[in-house]
């Protein structure tokens, strides 16, 4: 079966202890996903995305409070300006927008952040690896 | 070529069962940079810190890693070890393979491939982390404790008795909280009056305590040592200064508005105090229940206070703070009767919640500690007590144990049998649960001499029948269902965490766990501090809780506070925003971004500036950076780019 590979951009406060609790409630999910830990999902660079698919991820998740619970008072919206903002680019570069997913994940919500984990994967399976222009030509 | 140290912990089973620690290891020696890699089973331990500190100094290493849990837990221990051993904190990293990999997959080659790119993509940071020195920060020596109830209280004393200077909110009038309302307390039956009121006396006179009751908190900005607050006093429409609480205005208001304090069991009128032994014992005015407001009529109370300490005109007061750490206690509500539909949706008068029963047999409730039932005020023959009331229920109501409910209806029927004693009390229970000094014996007394009737298993409807109050349940001891026409019924509806909690926590930027209860940086080794640095919790606020447990948690987190004021100054994280001037050009859109004012133009340079000590490193300035000149220490752009590239295999 195809295993599709995950970057994890999370938030140290919100989705990476949200990650964290999954963890010490013992919740089980896909383990494509590897997550790098930022103090705020606003420290995501657009070009931190593209290099990810470029390096040869087939999704990439970011993950940030929720709306309101920032941290940093508005880091997320920032965020999420950002990443609306790039999903027009996505597709003249030749990716689709649903492999890149913007997740608002709390700390007490373990449960969710394996959810997102389980679905992303399923998701990303089911379009399978992501072949790209720019990567077949450095080939 | 810096070399690197990595280090894989099994923790015990917890990591080696899943992930292949010492092919982990192996796969690390591999790894460009790294100069030695090795596994150990308690890397925590005593033996494995002075494993990493001799292998630092054997090996000559510039950083080293951790490949362990989550680096919210030990990140500070390892980083001391190698500070110990001779290396820069910043050159210590954790590798998270325990809470986001070990504990959460199950098929071990991947968990142990995933473990291998996890420590890969430290390693990549690792290689271009450069040694940084904390920032030096002063701190400001007084705390804020926010909720008035027996934590926050208690919390109050124990800083001010150090020296230090408190600021107590209370969002109602007076402190107190809801040991206020108890009767008396399990397993020793002190009255909870003659134990609190006379800490609540002190709490307002304590010279260090500033008491800012009928008050909110509105803003929290800051950091540790350093927090900004900003205060609401809601309008009393009394003027506090003038008032010397003589009553005669509660006395003649004519409006009747339920008492909150007595669980509507009892009225009082739009000006009022909620109980006499009120800290401190001075009126407010309900706004919406008032006549005067309502109508434009009345001031009864105005024209009877020779004082004339009535003042319609009195507007909300702000007031700025600045304190050094916060304290969160602002405790608990009870699941509302209407909830809970099965046991009739609050319009059953005789079906009562256990706080409105601690009113009925308060020697100072609405009865004068006579147990009198609501509807007619008839002394009850026969009283159901149904416990875990919505606890306990993962499907309809909420999953936890509410903790205190076994103790406190074992104590509710013991009183009630002491105050009428051809009473018939019984008791439905799921388990029964005493765990605490002196409580099973409590129990076993309460069962075995005082004739109260144990049932176990759970009620599934409560009805009104004429002047009776029927409850059907089954004993699952016995397979039997039961019918009991009761003249009253308590219910142990489930401890939960304030409503206000949700929008506190937000202005805090604190955490609450799944069930909205604040979270603990670690449930056994940091139960009273928040993730965030600076925040404190205690009590009921945390989880359901009894008194002495939150009368301790308050103590303890009251020593925290004063521990970090005992300090001279505090380091902040100097992993923050600097500029590259040579790139800079001056385009400021960093500024624009920045939530602290942390940016800022230098006209003479033409470029954009950081001020570290106004930075906190959210690097959201970094990300909008158009031509790369700033960059986060730690975690610059070209380290996320080869993480990335390692966290796909790509290195």
């Amino acid at each position: 079966m195809f295993e599709p590979k995950i970057v994890c951009f999370l938030c140290k406060w919100c989705t990476s202890a949200g990650a964290d609790l999954a963890g010490t409630s013992r919740l089980k999910y896909r383990p494509n996903g590897v997550n790098i830990r930022f103090m705020c999902s606003s420290r995501v660079d657009p070009e931190h995305i593209l290099w990810a698919f470029h390096e040869g991820a087939d999704g990439v998740l970011i993950g940030g409070c929720h709306p309101g619970d920032c941290h940093y008072e508005d880091g997320n919206y920032k965020t999420q300006a950002r990443i609306s903002l790039l999903n027009r680019l996505l597709d003249d570069f030749g990716i689709d927008t649903k492999r890149l997913r913007l997740e608002w994940i709390s700390a007490a919500e373990g449960a969710k952040f394996a959810n997102v984990m389980n679905e992303f994967t399923e998701e990303l399976r089911s379009k399978g690896p992501l072949k790209l222009a720019a990567r077949e030509m450095a080939k | 070529m810096k070399r690197i140290g990595v280090f894989v912990c099994h923790c015990g089973i917890n990591i080696a069962e899943t992930v292949d620690v010492k092919r982990v290891a192996e796969e690390a020696m591999k790894m460009e940079g790294v100069a030695y890699a090795q596994d150990y089973i308690y890397m925590c331990s005593e033996p494995g810190q002075t494993l990493v500190r001799e292998k630092i100094v054997e090996e000559k290493l510039d950083a080293v890693i951790i490949a362990a849990c989550s680096p919210n837990l030990h990140e500070s221990t390892f980083r001391a070890a190698a500070e110990e051993a001779g290396l820069n904190p910043w050159q210590c990293e954790i590798a998270n393979i325990r809470e986001q990999c070990s504990w959460v997959h199950t098929d071990r080659e991947k968990a142990t491939s995933k473990a291998i790119h996890i420590v890969a993509t430290i390693v990549q940071k690792t290689k271009l982390n450069e040694s940084l020195e904390p920032i030096p920060v002063s701190i400001t020596k007084k705390a804020l404790v926010i909720g008035g109830g027996i934590a926050g209280i208690q919390a109050a004393l124990d800083i001010a008795d150090s020296g230090h200077k408190v600021i107590l909110v209370e969002k109602e009038s007076s402190i107190g909280g809801h040991m206020a309302q108890l009767s008396e307390t399990f397993p020793t039956l002190d009255c909870s009056q003659c134990i609190l009121t006379p800490k609540m006396v002190a709490a307002g006179k304590h010279p260090n305590i500033e008491l800012m009751t009928y008050s909110q908190v509105d803003e929290v900005s800051g950091y540790v040592g350093n927090f900004k607050v900003r205060i609401r006093q809601k309008a009393a429409f009394v003027d506090w200064s003038k008032c010397n609480g003589c009553g005669l205005c509660m006395e003649k208001c004519p409006a009747k508005v339920s008492s909150v304090f007595d669980r509507e069991l009892a009225k009082h009128g739009a000006i009022y105090v909620p109980f006499p032994q009120a800290v401190p014992n001075k009126p407010v005015i309900d706004k919406d229940s008032c006549i005067y407001f309502k109508s434009g009529k009345c001031r009864l109370c105005e024209k009877v206070c020779e004082i004339g300490a009535i003042d319609f005109e009195q507007e909300d007061r702000f007031i700025e703070e600045e304190v050094g750490a916060i304290i969160t206690a602002t405790g608990f509500d009870t699941l509302p009767v209407v909830d809970l539909a099965e046991y009739g949706a609050g319009e059953v008068p005789d079906v009562i919640d256990g706080l409105a029963f601690e009113r009925l047999l308060s020697a100072s409730g609405p009865t004068v500690g006579e147990v009198r039932r609501p509807s007619d005020g008839m002394v009850p023959k026969e009283i159901v007590f149904v416990q875990c009331a919505g606890s306990r229920d993962p499907e309809r109501y909420k999953p936890y144990c509410s903790k205190i409910c076994c103790m406190y209806t074992t104590k509710h029927a013991l009183l009630y049998k002491h105050r009428v004693h051809d009473g018939q009390p019984y008791i439905f229970y799921i388990d029964i649960r005493t765990g605490g000094k002196g409580y099973e014996e409590f129990y076993h007394n309460a069962e075995e001499e005082e004739g109260i009737i144990y049932l176990r298993g759970k009620v599934a409807k409560i009805f009104r029948d004429g002047d009776k109050t029927v409850v059907w349940g089954t004993d699952t001891l016995t397979g039997r269902n039961i019918e009991i026409a009761a003249d009253l019924v308590v219910l142990a509806t489930a401890v939960v965490p304030k409503d206000s909690t949700a929008e506190l926590v937000k202005k805090l930027r604190i955490q609450t766990g799944p069930n909205g209860f604040l979270a603990e940086a670690h449930p056994k080794l940091r139960p009273v501090e928040s993730i965030n640095s600076g925040f404190f919790i205690a009590g009921a606020a945390q989880g359901p809780k009894d008194i002495p447990e939150t009368v301790s948690q308050a103590s303890a987190a009251a020593c925290k506070v004063i521990s970090l004021f005992s300090r001279d100054h505090l380091e902040q994280d100097p992993a923050i925003a600097w500029v590259d001037e040579d790139l800079c050009g001056g385009c400021r859109i960093c500024i624009s971004v920045c939530p602290y004012d942390a940016r800022e133009f230098d006209e003479e340079k033409g470029i954009v500036i950081v001020n570290e000590a106004l930075c906190e490193g959210c690097g959201s300035c970094v990300a909008a950076c158009a031509c790369g000149a700033t960059q986060q220490r730690n975690l610059s752009d070209s380290q996320i780019k080869s993480m990335v590239t390692a966290s796909l295999g790509g290195v």
